[in-house]
């Protein structure tokens, strides 16, 4: 038997490595990889409590967590298209016109 | 060494070489390729956890639907690799130490914490983790989440059509 503390470990690692790629990455299409990444570390620890407690919800959530993600990258590629289109770049520091 | 041990450890340090490689890789399609090989290792640990369910989700859904919605973007946009890393300012260098400062102090929460049972052998009933007792419970006491999920899946469907097309 595995214990539960290290399908936690895994998942505080996964969810780590998302976060840096997110914060330090430049391309826009590799941070949303990196979002998924965090999404997949969440579901990791959804299913190791499932697993823990002998108990479906964490399934479902899990279920729940990928149905969200598919829509996300649906809309965020969406959006990565079309400020390819106007700026000709999806390098996340070229795009500040929120900032100010 | 027990067989499920040793098949979480390979597991587990594949699935951090491939994530790793997907935040280090220069091109685009090299991560994307990372990531698909990420989430099968992540499929294999589900079955570990007795997630069949979610395992075989995990594959068909994003290991194929998703990533092939990557690939067809990085693919029409055409980019090659990245031809120079970013400066690395300030907030860059901080977002990076504070994903290391997470992860130590997850690490040293984890390692320290008593609650969590050592094993997991409870008695496992027969349709734990099943299509069967998922959908059983997806279709009982979380119908109206489904229905709302199909409702956003529709929406960001028809906003991504809008959003990505110059001309409607």
């Amino acid at each position: 038997m595995v214990p539960i503390t290290y399908y936690l470990l895994l998942a505080a690692a996964l969810f780590c490595m998302g976060m840096f790629g997110v914060l330090v990455r430049t391309n826009a299409l590799v941070v949303f990889m990196c979002v998924e990444l965090m999404l997949n570390a969440v579901n990791l620890t959804f299913l190791a409590f499932a697993r823990m407690h002998g108990d479906g919800i964490g399934h479902v959530s899990a279920f729940f967590v990928i149905a969200v993600a598919a829509a996300e990258a649906a809309i965020g590629l969406a959006i990565v298209i079309a400020v390819f289109r106007s700026r000709g770049s999806v390098n996340v520091d070229d795009i500040r016109t929120m900032k100010h | 060494m027990n067989t499920e041990l040793v098949l979480f450890g390979v597991f587990a340090v594949m699935t951090l070489v491939s994530a790793g490689l997907v935040i280090t890789a220069r091109s685009p399609i090299n991560s994307a390729m990372s990531l698909v090989s990420t989430f099968f290792f992540l499929a294999g640990i589900y079955v570990l956890l007795w997630a069949h369910t979610v395992a075989i989700i995990q594959v068909l859904v994003y290991a194929g639907a998703i990533m092939v919605l990557f690939l067809f973007v990085i693919m029409l946009l055409n980019l090659g690799d990245a031809p120079h890393r970013g400066r690395p300012t300030v907030t860059r260098i901080l977002g990076g130490a504070s994903a290391f400062g997470l992860l130590a102090v997850l690490a040293v929460t984890l390692g320290r914490t008593n609650a969590m049972p050592a094993d997991l052998s409870l008695p496992e009933q027969a349709t734990f983790g099943t299509i069967a007792a998922v959908g059983q419970s997806i279709f009982t006491a979380w119908l109206l989440p489904f229905e709302a999920v199909s409702l956003l899946l529709l929406v960001a469907m028809v906003g991504a059509v809008v959003v990505a097309k110059s001309r409607i």
